[in-house]
């Protein structure tokens, strides 16, 4: 804990948005109704890779009902250059062609068309209508298959790049990241145990309820505005004039209540296709994914090939360890083996570490973000090689990782040195916890246990806070709310405020209405854009005591705020008492606080978990599951709990049942929440949770971010456990039923 | 003297040095340091009077949003790294 006498910091009061969401008046964005509003559909590529010869839209625009039709040729097409759209730099034809194809369909749901129309059923209708002349070509879809000299091309233009330079070698890599710590092969040359292993993983969704959702007004002043369900405001509002060519200031995003995004919202698909119909219909438009749509064509998370060798010696220390790693990113080189190769090994303390990474361009849907993208792959690789050398070694899992853990200056594989972090705290929280030691008893079960981490970000935050006359705030931010951050940053404003959380009215404002505010991503929100609310409030506090200080008629150097009260000698006010006298001391009172913060210093999470494996059907069921995290400082401990359980019930299906199932064409078998298996309630147990609190120092609070790194044990943690209740390593997500069963035969053969 | 590690891409640019010293209170200042003595760095590093947006920049184990403006200290370490969000 951290010991700081909090009084609103560590307490769980009831979400400011809980009483609409609860009661179904909150507003998503397929709420939204404007007068005169039209309906868009989306006419989508029925190939894996194919060239487009023509497209004859005629027949669809003389429809009855139909009101605009829109292609690529609609879309600008000016100097290329490249643009930073959160999830990594991407060339602007790059976007511009992943929401609208010109010349080729590069994966099945690819958008072709779009069409706009009375009502939805006749948009539907006139797609149909549209002639596309396609050439199909042969799809490439394997990462280690499209890296070949021979694989088809899916990107004639593109060529590799390391550290943002674009070399000679043209094909279908998108970039090569190379770290080096230290001398590998000197490493290796110490150790007495040295395993090394491959693993593949496929892709996945992020698994949302909430379908895509984007409504546009492209207003006869030439303003485009837009209602849209997005992880970030702001990033789609320069998404969406970056993509139309347009100043950013001409395009108005009002963020909806988002049902579920997990960095699956943060990429922008519909929100140009509204706005271009809606040019040329002169209507609001909207249009909502089907579930097949959001399958297809929005961005699942991709697929991997990664083999780690790692050595150690006979008293546990790790002396080295080497990665490659081939990550998909689906039609455009915008991928997430970078994160990977970041997080893979920074749970430990290795002296020697040579790793490289590929992201690969396939025939599938580009992909985006999943909760610490790329993490949870990597960590399944290595954190199944680590338990494998802690079983070589005859010793107990949880401590060799203490043996080998990151601290305080041990060097991350990208060469950062780490700050403060919880990495030991985390382990030690395991090592202690009853689930560790409590019997396990019974034929094919076992207990496994995995580490995972997620870097955390900074970024920039804006946050205004106004004092009404009853004593009450009203906060307005600009942090989309995923998952209750308006009472997480409300809360840190009520802290220095003296205020309870409930007299602190939050408000996610639209783009017109605060400053520009990063995306809700990366585990950022609580961390910055808290903090720009301890700022906005410190303002305030600054304010108010010039009025005490009017007042009194003394120095406002002579005011002091403590509790909720300000004082000078022996007079005091409340802050309401104050609050009432604003107009007759100056007029408003409205503070303001900005902030563009660094990275945090990350956070660091544990899964313990115990499985049963039935021998004859290969399922696996999951009996206890613990997950511990460092939070920094749990502003909420109910929403960090609730981060921690959504993540490690992803991560369990992750590990057990998600896939993307593909026909040899590149078609997705399963598009649907009926074969597509995400876990239910039956396939989850209680999820029990330990939040450790090492607080990230430079915060004012020592918030960390919660959001991403339970996600990543899990699946390695599962493999772990699967191992010790059947004697057999799976290797290949997800562990299902025939995976388990074809490795079971095998031990057997 | 603040520290400067070479990513392996530019370490052909350095002659395989890995870490160089070099005098300069913000990253503009190092890059412009190291490139009188490395020439061929600030190109790779810099476009225009930015950092190239492929690239950031971390001072004493954070990722800064700063960029060559970041400020860095008398024994500070500073990597330059590929731009990663997160989800």
């Amino acid at each position: 804990m951290s010991g700081k006498p909090y009084r609103v910091i560590g307490t769980r009061p009831v979400r400011h948005d809980g009483a609409d969401k609860v009661t179904g008046r909150a507003q998503f964005g397929a709420d939204v109704r404007l007068p005169g509003m039209a309906y868009g559909y989306v006419l989508r590529s029925p190939y894996a890779h194919a060239r487009i010869r023509r497209i004859d839209t005629s027949r669809a625009e003389s429809y009855p009902g139909v009101l605009a039709v829109v292609t690529a040729a609609d879309l600008p097409s000016g100097p290329d250059r490249l643009v930073d759209l959160v999830e990594g730099t991407l060339p602007l034809s790059y976007a511009r062609t992943n929401v609208l194809a010109r010349d080729k369909a590069l994966y099945k749901g690819h958008a072709v068309a779009a069409v706009a129309a009375d009502n939805p059923h006749v948009a539907e209708e006139a797609a149909g209508l549209i002639e596309v002349e396609y050439e199909p070509l042969p799809p490439v879809l394997d990462v280690l298959e499209a890296m070949r000299e021979d694989a088809p091309r899916v990107l004639e233009d593109l060529r590799m790049r390391q550290l943002g330079e674009l070399t000679d070698k043209a094909g279908n890599i998108g970039e090569h990241f190379r770290h080096v710590l230290g001398d590998v092969e000197k490493g290796f040359a110490e150790a007495e145990v040295i395993v090394e292993r491959e693993f593949r993983t496929v892709m996945v969704h992020q698994g949302y309820l909430e379908p895509q959702s984007a409504t546009a007004l492209w207003n006869q002043d030439g303003r485009v505005y837009l209602w849209t369900t997005t992880q970030g405001a702001f990033s789609a509002r320069e998404a969406t004039a970056w993509i139309l060519d347009l100043p950013v200031s001409q395009v108005r995003v009002t963020p909806m209540e988002v049902g579920g995004a997990f960095g699956g919202k943060i990429r922008v698909y519909l929100e140009p296709l509204a706005a271009l119909l809606s040019r040329k219909c002169g209507r609001p438009v909207q249009i909502t994914m089907p579930r097949r749509d959001v399958f297809e064509a929005t961005g699942p998370t991709p697929g991997t090939y990664i083999r780690v060798k790692m050595g150690a010696r006979a008293d546990g220390r790790i002396t080295a360890a080497q990665v490659w790693m081939a990550y998909e990113t689906g039609a455009f080189p915008s991928g997430q083996c970078g994160f990977g190769a970041i997080c893979i090994l920074a749970p430990y303390d290795i002296p020697n570490v040579l790793i490289d990474g590929y992201d690969v361009v396939v025939n599938k849907p580009s992909t985006a973000p999943y909760r610490a993208p790329g993490a949870t792959q990597a960590a399944f690789a290595a954190e199944s090689v680590v338990d494998e050398l802690a079983e070589r070694l005859g010793m107990d899992p949880i401590e060799f990782r203490l043996k080998n853990a990151a601290r305080e200056g041990t060097r991350r594989a990208d060469g950062l040195k780490y700050q403060r972090i919880g990495c030991v705290e985390v382990l030690e929280a395991m090592r202690d916890h009853p689930h560790y030691g409590a019997p396990l008893e019974g034929p094919n079960r076992g207990r496994g246990v995995a580490m995972g981490y997620w870097f955390n970000i900074g970024w920039y935050s804006s946050c205004v806070i106004s004092v009404n006359p009853d004593g009450t705030v009203n906060l307005v931010e600009g942090s989309v709310d995923l998952s209750g951050t308006r009472t997480t940053i409300a809360m840190q404003a009520a802290e220095v405020l003296g205020l309870r959380p409930e007299q602190v009215h939050p408000i996610v404002a639209d783009t017109d209405s605060i400053g520009p505010t990063a995306v809700t991503g990366g585990s950022r929100t609580t961390y910055a854009t808290g903090w720009a609310a301890w700022e906005a409030a410190h303002d305030v506090i600054r304010q108010m005591k010039q009025r005490a200080a009017l007042l009194w008629e003394v120095d406002p150097e002579a005011v002091s705020f403590d509790g909720g009260v300000f004082r000078s000698g022996d007079r005091s006010m409340t802050f309401a008492e104050l609050a009432e006298r604003l107009e007759e001391t100056g007029g408003p009172v409205v503070g303001r606080g900005a902030v563009n913060p660094s990275s945090a210093g990350g956070s660091f999470a544990g899964a313990i978990v115990d499985v049963e494996v039935d021998p004859e059907t290969g399922k696996v069921t999951v009996l206890r599951f613990t997950s511990v995290q460092d939070a920094g400082t749990a502003i909420h401990p109910t929403a960090v709990e609730g981060q921690m359980q959504g993540g490690s019930a992803q991560g369990i299906g992750w590990a057990l049942h998600e896939e993307y199932s593909w026909s040899p064409e590149g078609a997705m078998l399963n598009s649907s929440l009926l074969d597509y298996r995400e876990p239910t309630a039956l396939d989850v147990p209680p999820i029990e949770t330990v939040i450790v609190e090492v607080p990230e120092p430079q915060h004012p609070f020592g918030v960390r971010g919660v959001g991403e790194a339970n996600i990543v044990p899990p699946p390695a943690a599962i493999a772990n456990a699967i191992y010790r209740a059947i004697g057999v390593r799976l290797r290949l997500l997800p562990m299902k039923p025939s995976a388990v069963l074809e490795a079971i035969w095998s031990k057997e053969v | 003297m603040p520290v400067v590690f070479i990513p392996p891409p530019l370490q052909g640019l350095t002659g395989g040095r890995i870490t160089l010293e070099v005098e300069g209170a913000t990253v503009r200042e190092l890059i412009e340091n190291l490139d009188r003595a490395w020439p061929g760095l600030r190109e790779r590093l810099v476009e225009g009077d930015r950092l190239r947006p492929h690239i950031r920049v971390a001072v004493d184990g954070r990722i800064s949003t700063m960029g060559l403006l970041e400020r860095v200290g008398a024994t500070s370490e500073v990597h330059f790294v590929a731009a990663v969000s997160g989800g």
